[in-house]
This record gives structure tokens, sequence and C-alpha cells, in this order.
């Protein structure tokens, strides 16, 4: 993992020194709110419907356990005991005072952590694969430059005022786990012959409009990638819509001008950025990367782990949701969900987080990782631990077997939390999985993504669910509309609209008869849930939803 | 005929704290719905909303929102506010934790 050089150490510093400035000049009265907000946003800090919110950066994923423990630490002395793992791998802490920020941050600081750039209108913390270093499908470790870029974009002088926020993710694995074609930039590893290089897209994200990223380079060599990522941004930063916001992000530039226009322009402006870069970054890179270096795995029978495989049910049913084929043989990746039926997606209390690091430390190499889809991965387990492990995540509540089904939801905090929430999207992902828990059918419906945003800034990433729900106010009433066929992968696609939404009380129905429809209509248990999708198209589900006695009776 | 003007409390998040924060009738920032002033004179509920923006160092954002009289004070007509004045729906934290 990377480490801090004495570089990064005082420049954070001196970073949370400005910050603690600051505030006090904010509550001395110095500052204005309008003056405060810009500064206060840079660093992470949010003002939400009850209390503020900060928002730490977990760059790429990537925790040790040194650094999950003190993020237990934050979540009991200064906020109300949790915390809660976003869709793009940070934490956030929900309940801080404004005086007690600086102190936090100072905290963050002993152990190489930031709230830097996790907001405002600047180059946002960058993810990554969260299988990163560890999956069988991997070209190469997509964190070493992600980690290039976290120090490339953090305090660019070019880009603290963009038009509007900016998202970069990596993949090392043609299979994207790290959902690349929505986000500003998406970064694919790639091979050619034995150099190793960058496929880039841009314009794909999210939100009210929602857009697929385009190839703008099918291969860029390492030497050219901060030079190329740097003209892309730049052009953009020339042309994207200051005039609307609505209208600034680069999907909106990408589409109003074309990708063709869009590369031509990029291509311009690299010959510039390219001769200003004098390779001091090749070197930094090689520093970073050998920091990546694979942990020292080692070589034991794993017999244990066939024999509580064969002898106890609830690990075995765990085994096969949650662990994930590692590319050293004898090890796996093991998913711990954050999910468990009734809770809210997504949030760890500061004893689940403890004896997560005390796990990683024991079993795991030290390493943790956070997944977009608000889980936790240790990377590096040996098989033969996994028994042993899985008795401890039992006994703390961290053991439910559920990644990739139905309960394994993706929720922003929607309005039980969110200044710009329109809806709540918790109690509906609560509802949804204490739901399908009691039916007792989740592991006959299989892999089925669902995703709740609760309002049109698609934090909960809907349209990528293989079902969506985005929660609305319509005329003063929670009201929530589902879209269905939405993919995350490498094969990346945009929910189909239903129709018309549903109230609060009546979406878990809704959404029991979408799924009755797929158990009926699918060819075999194997054909999942988007592959029945594809092949069925809308009409069974949209009758279902629309047209049965259940439905009819909900019109009235 | 203009549509007839809807009562409202004047509403902000505490500077330090960050909560949810009612202007009350003694120009107090009270932290409870019940006690807070209910304006029906759109002029009047106006002038209190400048008054209560330019106290800057004590409330952020500070705006009107709609209410309805009730028996134990003003009550929430939307459920934006309602949840402002409750807390989150997942665990029983903020306001309905402190009463």
């Amino acid at each position: 993992m990377y480490r801090y050089t004495d570089f990064d150490t005082a420049f954070l510093a001196e970073r949370n020194r400005q910050f603690r400035a600051q505030v006090e000049r904010r509550i001395s009265g110095a500052l204005t709110e309008d003056e405060f907000k810009p500064l206060r946003l840079m660093n992470g800090l949010y003002l939400q419907l009850h209390a503020y919110m900060l928002r730490v950066a977990i760059p790429y994923g990537t925790l040790s356990s040194a650094q999950m423990r003190q993020l237990a630490l934050l979540a009991e002395k200064w906020d109300k005991g949790y915390g809660h793992f976003t869709t793009r791998q940070n934490i956030q802490y929900n309940w801080p005072k404004l005086t007690d920020v600086p102190d936090m941050l100072d905290a963050l600081a002993e152990v190489g952590l930031h709230a830097i750039q996790t907001s405002g209108n600047t180059i946002r913390n960058v993810t990554a694969d969260h299988f990163a270093g560890a999956a069988a499908d991997e070209v190469a470790d997509p964190r070493p430059v992600a980690e290039l870029l976290r120090q490339w974009s953090t305090d660019h002088p070019e880009f603290q005022f963009l038009p509007r926020k900016f998202k970069i993710a990596v993949t090392g694995a043609p299979n994207d786990r790290a959902v690349i074609k929505a986000h500003d930039i998406g970064i694919e590893v790639v091979r050619r012959g034995d150099e190793i290089g960058y496929r880039i897209l841009v314009g794909g994200g999210l939100g009210r409009t929602p857009m697929i990223g385009k190839e703008i380079a099918a291969f860029v060599p390492q030497a050219d990638l901060l030079p190329y990522v740097e003209a892309v941004v730049s052009v953009w930063n020339l042309l994207g819509r200051r005039d609307n916001k609505y209208k600034a992000r680069i999907k909106i530039t990408v589409h109003e001008h074309g990708i063709d226009e869009i590369r031509r322009l990029v291509e311009d402006r690299f010959v510039e950025t390219r001769a200003a870069f004098n390779g001091a970054d090749l070197e930094i890179f090689d520093h970073i990367r050998a920091q990546f270096a694979p942990p020292a795995f080692r070589n034991a029978p794993d017999d244990v782990y066939d024999a509580a495989y064969a002898t106890d049910p609830v690990f075995r049913a765990w085994a096969d949701t949650n662990l994930t084929a590692h590319k050293v043989p004898g090890y796996a990746i093991a998913q711990i969900s954050l999910k468990a039926h009734g809770e809210t997606p997504g949030d760890a209390s500061a004893e689940q987080m403890r004896v997560l690091a005390d796990l990683a430390e024991r079993f795991g190499h030290d390493e943790l990782r956070i997944s977009h889809e608000q889980n936790v991965v240790l990377p590096h387990v040996h098989r033969s631990d996994l028994p042993k492990m899985h008795k401890i995540l039992k006994a703390h509540g961290l053991a439910t077997a559920n990644i990739g089904r139905i309960s394994d939801i993706i929720a922003c905090p929607g309005m039980d939390y969110c200044a710009l929430a329109t809806a709540r999207s918790i109690p509906i992902a609560q509802k949804i999985a204490t739901r399908f828990d009691e039916l007792k059918t989740e592991a006959d419906i299989g892999e089925l993504k669902i995703k709740i945003s609760g309002c049109i800034n698609a934090c909960g990433h809907h349209h990528v669910g293989h079902i969506g729900i985005l929660g609305l106010d319509r005329g003063g009433v929670e009201t929530y509309q589902i879209t269905l066929g939405g993919d995350a992968t490498q094969d990346a696609a945009l929910g189909d609209r239903t129709g018309p939404g549903f109230s609060y009380e009546d979406i878990v129905p809704a959404i029991e008869r979408i799924v009755g429809a797929y158990l009926e209509q699918r060819e075999s248990p194997e054909e999942t849930f988007l592959q029945a999708y594809r092949r069925l198209g809308m009409a069974p589900f949209k009758a279902a939803l629309y047209d049965t006695a259940d439905a009819q009776s909900e019109a009235a | 005929m203009p549509k007839p003007f809807a009562p409202k409390v004047v509403t902000a998040n505490a500077l330090i704290e960050g909560d949810v924060v009612y202007l009350a009738a003694d120009d107090a920032w009270v932290r409870d719905l019940a006690q807070a002033e209910i304006l029906t004179d759109e002029a009047v509920a106006q002038v209190r909303l400048l008054e209560a923006s330019a106290r800057a160092h004590e409330a952020v954002g500070v705006y009107l929102a709609d209410v309805a009289p009730g028996t134990t004070g003003p009550q929430p007509t939307h459920f934006r506010e309602d949840f402002r004045r409750r807390g989150p729906s997942n665990y029983y934290h903020g306001k309905q934790a402190s009463r």
C-alpha cells in the first residue's frame, strides 16, 4: 500500500492548519457562509438535513487495518458510533459539529487519510476495482495509476474551479467492477503486446441525464497517461457549460460536440500538455508501483476449508455467495456484507470496523477494501483461515450471505440525511431486504441487483441497477419510479422506465410482483433476472406491475 | 385572485451543531417546531426572514417553510419538513432522540 512521503504529510498538515483557521474565521464572523461554503466543500464538509456531514476519501477503496481503526475512532469520538460507506468508496460521518471537524481531519492525517476534494467542482476521489491486486482476470493492479491520478489531481491549480465535479474510475480487468462507463473519465488498464497502457473512456455519468461513456482513446501508453488525462480535463474546463449547472458535466459537452470533435480538441491540447511533462511523473509512478507489490502469499493446505464447506451449511451458504476466486491458488477474495437484512446499506458500527481491522490484520495481509456496492472486502484470505474468520464475522453481525442477491442493495442516504434528496431511500432498502428474507426466496432468485436513489442525482446508481428505484417528490408525496434492465458492468446499460411510479407503501409489493414475473417466466433457475429481462423485454413485467388484481387495488 | 398566503415559520440550521432551528417570537432560535413563531402575514414573514438571515454567525441557510397551525403549535405540511423536525427514519437519532 502507498505510504505517505514527507511531502504528503507536510502538505496535509498545512492544508488542515488552513482549514482550522477558516473554521475559526467563520465562527468569529470574519467569513460569511458564502465565502466559507466553497472552502468547507473543498474539505469534504457538507451541511445536510439534520447536521453537518464529513465525507472522507478512501482512495481507490483501499484501507489498512490502522486506517480502519482510525475511522472507528472518529465514529465513536465525534459521531454517533457508526459511519456510512458510499458508492464512491468514501465514508460519511453524519453528525459532526463544525467545531470538531478540524480535530477529525488531524486524526485522519495521522493515518494518511483526508477529505480533500470529496466535494466541490474538483476532481473527486479516484475510485478503482475493489478486487484490485487480487482478481484472477486482472491485466495489472489499477491502484498505482489511481494513486498517481490522486497525486496529480490534488490541489491541481488548473482544476480547482471546474465547471462541475469530475469523477475518475480505474479498472485493471476487462470485467468491470468499478462502473467505469458511468464516470466522467473511465480508465481500463490494457495490454498491447508486452506493453501496458490505458483505454480511456469519456463522458459517462448518471444523474439527471444519464450517459454511457464513449471511447476517446483505445491505447494511451504509460508515458502519455497524465498529459492525456490533463488534456481531456483541460478541454472540458474551457468548453464546459458554466452557464447551466445541469449541462456542465463533461457528458453533456461530449454529447453536444460529439466524441470525434472532443477527441480532435483533446489531441490538439495533448501536444501542449505532453510538452509540459518532463518525465518526473514516470519516476513517481515507479515509486508508487513498488509500494503496491503483492503481499507474501503463503502455500498451505486448505482441507480445513473443504471440511467446513462439507459439514457447515451456514458457512457453505456464505462461501457460495461472498467468496470470489483469487489469482493465487489457495486464496480467496472475501466480501463482508454491510447489508444485513433490515439494516442500513453501507453502515458499519465502530465495533464492526474494529473487528474488520482485526480480521484484516490476522487473516488478510493487513488490507481492506470498500466496494462501490457499499460492502467491505478482504482481498487476500487464505482458504484455510476462512472458517475461523466466518465464526468471528457471525458473532458481530457481519456474516450475511447475500452478495449479489436481492438484499445486497445499493442505497444513497436519501431524505433521511441528504439535503438534496426528494424522497427516502434507506427505509425502502430495509423493507425490500426484510420482505425477501421473510419469503426465503433470495437464493432461488439468484443474482439481482437493486439500486435506489433518493433523487435525480443518482448517487444510488439506480440507472444501472437490474431493478432501479428512483424516489421523487410528486405533489408533496414520496413517489418511486422503477427502471428495469440496467447493468453496471463492461456491458453497461441504462434501465428502462416501467411507467407510473408507486407510493412509499406500494413500492415493495411492486418489486415483489416484478420478481414474481421473473420467477414465473425464466427458462431455468440458471437464467438470471437480467438475462430474462433481455430475452422477454418490458411487457411481462409491465403487465405484472400494472395489470394484476393487486395493482388494480393499489390504483383504486 | 392571488393564492392565499400559507402560514410560515423561519427555519435554518445552527452554525455550530448543524441541527434544525426555528425562529421564535422572542427572536430566539429554538430546536422544537412547536415553539416557532407562526407567520400569517406575507410582509411580516419577509421582514422576519431578512432579520434572521442577517444572523449569519448563528444560523445557515435561512428560509421560510410552510406550516399549518395545529393544537400543539405549527405542523409541517410537507414530508421534508416533517423529517427535519423529527430526524432520520433508520436510527433513533436527531430531534426525536432529544425530546
